[in-house]
């Protein structure tokens, strides 16, 4: 009984599907193939649907490439003029004269780098102090609100900032932050000079309150996947909860810990709009920070639309690729590092 | 109604694993077959070869022939032709979690684009009527989740949803393991009484439930078939000293 | 049977701890809890302080006509940002309609296609980076390409510079949020025979959907408030403009503009046009709340 209606099957069916169905039904008389399975049947393999499906998908994804590449290229190609005509020396000369067409990018990357590790001077051990707060002391109820009000700060647009730091800051650092530091620390030289409220220190103050919640909300995922199970361990040798946090969380987190710090330097490298607003916009290289600066963001934002002149534009360009590869490599350094914690991490604790 | 399944030297590998090593059987057509043996022994790998699931898993391959009536499986159809005639059971009840019963349950026929509204319906009610769901779930049909029943009743839903495709095989990776004991004597007297209408391939870890619903069972270990025969004659008197030694418990 | 010949260490702790390191220690421990809430505090501060300001000149300046009128020429009261709210508008929806459907299918790619495959992985970390790329040079690329080809500014130009910016984070948040569907349920849709297009439209992205669209909103409030990417791409227009191909008004350009002029009628419609921008991105923003909540309640039950 087992094997008959194989052999009844036998003879029917040399394959194709639909021909299969009928010789099933054969064997049962019972009841004609049912709507749901004649129209199973005839339903295609679906295997070209998928092909396509596959395809464009990848092609979506593939786009992300391009799109690197082609930023990368059409970036080159704009700055063939400047690249030329001043070839690496570009990076080390102070000149930016657009009368006489002689450019140079050294007050831009000083005033880009001042700014950003000034900013990163401040944003960092504040960051850690809320990622710690936030992971290791803080009440459960106020964590909710709390990360969502820095989860805000990152909303916040960069112009908005820049509108604050121009008709807030700047008078702030004029009259009462400025003097207060040529006061107490004008000994050093970096606080000299005539002090307008615009200038490197104030650009520097607002980036860093625009990379804080970048770098503290990164410095708390990666905190929070530091498993309980070291933490309780410190604990119970005796040790008080700054001590299980400095060698039971800290010290495993460190390498994310600076990844996120790197995150927050790309950030800082590529602002434009805030900083623009209030560092004064002026190419020169001076040790106070009161001075105004400039930035390779901001000359950019401030210069390209009245560029008059194919080597203006491309040296401006030029300075557009600087900057695309450096945060290109800050960024690259900085994910590496982040993934190396957090991948492999055990399921997320606390 | 069901049709016999034909295995001849069927291989397979995970990577560089070989998990199924010249599996050779027949599973006869409208009966219950159970497949027994202690975990990663390849029995789980088998059913999946026999929807050709086991090739989602990109490292996975098979080789071999198997013959579900007179169609080679791997060489007449695609997978997606075949998982249309072959339902399969999880071992975990797993509903779609954003679709209501009813959606849970017509899933197999929406997916592949069936619209007839009225067919929808009755195949919905005649599938949960099957898998003795009918009564309980009637009444919320549309309103409830799928993901909102107890465990028993997702996976007899999980039956009904297989069903409901007019499959010609029914494969259940142990559908009970998962399950309490009453919901575990619920899927057994399902089995019951479906395999009068389809051929149904049971893998279970538990001999007892196979000595309960099936017709025949296949003792597999590490990777190889070591004896396939009546349920009866395998639990009481086997050929090999290997399954002798399982069923008694004498195995690790 | 190794701690007896260690008992003789010096290193070995006192039975007794002494009384000072105690309070060195607990002193520490409470230096360090002090620092951590002041610094949360002082973060906080600038962010309540700049919400404050904002309301408070924004709401004193917002009237019907910033909602009904195109800006006054200089020294002439009054005006509106109207044609820099639909600007925004039309420039927004030109990126979403580019972005979120590259986006998301990219990220499809690397959940159900890539995963594992050192071409997934690449694609990944490509726009882990790219997310990094300053807004800025978006704005001189697209400039380079597409304004120079063209030889005018043009809205068009300002929604791929805005696209190109949502594709990584919708990327990256949709192949996460996919990664959180059980496998299992994609098991479910193939083993009832449903082809692979199909079990992820329908079942994979379907049930990942709350997720997603968080992170679609979430781009979507980032490009919102970018000023950088439309100064050489959009350009701002002091009129109304409707079409594709002519420069075209925003927002945060136009709140740029007015907040460095010298202007104060202008600074007064800078705070207003700033204050109608946050209410915007907080609303979404507080829209992927509600809807991140309502996912992780879903996939709960």
């Amino acid at each position: 009984m087992t094997t008959e209606p194989e052999s009844g099957s036998t003879k029917s069916a040399l394959s194709p599907v639909p021909t299969e169905f009928v010789a099933s039904a054969v064997e049962a008389p019972v009841s004609a193939p049912s709507p749901i399975r004649e129209f199973l049947s005839q339903r295609g393999s679906g295997r070209l649907a998928d092909r396509s499906f596959a395809a464009v998908m990848l092609l979506c994804s593939l786009s992300i490439f391009l799109i690197v590449l082609f930023i990368f290229f059409i970036l080159i190609s704009r700055s063939k003029l400047s690249l030329l005509a001043f070839g690496w020396k570009f990076f080390t000369r102070q000149a930016w004269d657009p009368v006489s067409g002689d450019f140079g990018a050294l007050p831009f990357i000083y005033g880009t780098l001042a700014t950003s590790f000034l900013a990163l001077l401040i944003a960092v051990p504040l960051a850690l102090g809320v990622a710690v707060f936030l992971t290791e002391l803080c009440p459960r109820s106020l964590r909710a609100p709390i990360s969502f009000l820095t989860e805000l700060l990152a909303a916040i647009p960069s112009v908005v900032y820049g509108l604050w730091a121009v008709f807030v800051l700047v008078p702030i650092m004029r009259d009462s932050l400025g003097p207060f530091l040529y006061k107490t620390l004008g000994w050093t030289g970096f606080f000299e000079g005539s002090n307008f409220g615009v200038g490197l220190l104030t650009a520097s103050i607002i980036l860093a309150i625009m990379i804080l919640p970048v770098i503290s909300s990164l410095t708390r995922d990666i905190m929070t996947s530091v498993p309980n199970s070291q933490r309780e361990g410190v604990l119970a040798l005796g040790a008080t909860r700054w001590e299980m946090i400095r060698t039971g969380v800290l010290r495993n987190s460190r390498i994310g810990i600076v990844g996120a710090v790197m995150l927050g330097l790309g950030r800082a490298l590529g602002e434009t709009m805030a900083v623009t607003m209030v560092i004064g916009n002026h190419a020169d290289i001076s040790k106070s920070l009161f001075a105004p600066g400039y930035t390779l963001a901001s000359v950019i934002a401030n210069e390209f639309s009245e560029a008059t002149g194919d080597l203006y534009l491309s040296a401006l360009i030029e300075i557009g690729l600087a900057l695309f590869l450096v945060t290109i490599v800050v960024n690259a350094i900085a994910r590496l590092m982040v993934w190396a914690v957090t991948r492999g991490a055990p399921a997320r604790a606390a | 109604m069901g049709v016999g399944i034909q295995v001849e030297n069927l291989n397979a590998w995970y990577g560089t694993t070989h998990t199924l090593q010249d599996i050779n059987l027949h599973i006869p057509a409208n009966h219950a077959t159970a497949l027994i043996g202690p975990s990663g022994c390849g029995k789980s790998t088998f059913v999946r070869c026999l929807n050709r699931m086991h090739e989602t898993n990109p490292i996975a391959r098979a080789t071999g022939v198997i013959k579900m009536g007179e169609l080679d499986i791997y060489k007449d159809a695609s997978p997606v032709e075949i998982r249309r005639r072959v339902g399969m059971v999880f071992q975990r009840p797993n509903p779609f979690p954003t679709m209501s019963i009813y959606d849970n349950v017509a899933s197999g026929l929406k997916l592949n684009g069936f619209r007839n509204r009225r067919i929808l319906d009755e195949t919905v009610e005649r599938s949960l009527k099957q898998a003795a769901l009918w009564e309980e779930v009637k009444d919320d049909l549309k309103k409830k989740s799928g993901a909102s029943l107890s465990g028993g009743q997702q996976q007899r839903m999980c039956i009904a949803r297989a069903l409901a495709v007019d499959p010609e095989v029914l494969l259940m990776d142990e559908p009970a393991s998962a399950l309490d004991p009453v919901s575990t004597s619920k899927i057994e007297d399902l089995i019951f009484q479906l395999k009068s209408q389809y051929t149904i391939v049971i893998v279970t870890h538990n001999m007892q439930q196979a000595a309960r619903v099936a017709e025949n069972t296949g003792f597999f270990l590490n990777g190889k078939m070591v004896e396939f025969d009546s349920t009866h004659k395998i639990f009481t008197n086997p050929k090999d000293k290997r399954t002798e030694d399982y069923i008694t418990g004498r195995f690790g | 049977m190794s701690t007896l010949p260690l008992s003789p260490n010096p290193l070995r702790t006192p039975a007794k701890p002494s009384v000072i390191n105690t309070l060195r220690r607990q002193a520490m421990n409470h230096v360090i809890t002090g620092l951590s809430i002041l610094s949360t505090v002082v973060v906080i501060a600038p962010l309540v302080a700049i919400l404050v300001y904002l309301i408070y000149k924004g709401a004193s300046s917002l009237n019907l006509a910033f909602f009904t009128h195109i800006p006054a020429p200089v020294g002439e009261q009054g005006g509106g940002m109207a044609n820099s709210i639909v600007g925004s508008g039309i420039i927004l929806f030109l990126a979403s309609l580019m972005g979120i459907p590259i986006g998301i299918s990219a990220g499809v790619y690397l959940a159900e296609f890539g995963r594992g495959s050192f071409l997934g992985n690449a694609i990944r970390f490509t726009a882990d980076v790219l997310n990094g790329v300053p807004s800025i040079v978006m704005g001189i690329s697209i400039y380079s390409l597409i304004v120079m080809q063209q030889k005018h500014f043009s809205a068009l130009a300002g929604g791929i510079a805005l696209a190109i910016m949502m594709v990584p984070t919708i990327t990256r948040t949709t192949e996460e949020m996919l990664a959180t569907v059980p496998h299992a349920i994609r098991e479910a849709a193939l083993g009832l025979g449903v082809p692979k297009w199909r079990t992820v439209l329908s079942v994979s992205l379907r049930t990942a959907s709350p997720g997603i669209i968080t992170g679609c909103m979430l781009a979507f409030a980032r490009v919102a408030g970018e000023t950088a990417p439309l100064l050489f791409t959009a350009f701002g227009n002091q009129f109304w403009s409707f079409k594709l191909n002519e420069p075209i008004a925003a927002l945060p350009l136009q709140i740029y503009v007015y907040a460095i002029s010298p202007y104060d009628e202008w600074h007064r419609l800078a705070w207003a046009g700033s204050l109608v921008l946050i209410v915007m991105i907080m609303v979404a923003v507080t829209l992927v709340r509600i809807f991140a909540n309502r996912g992780v309640l879903k996939g709960a039950s």
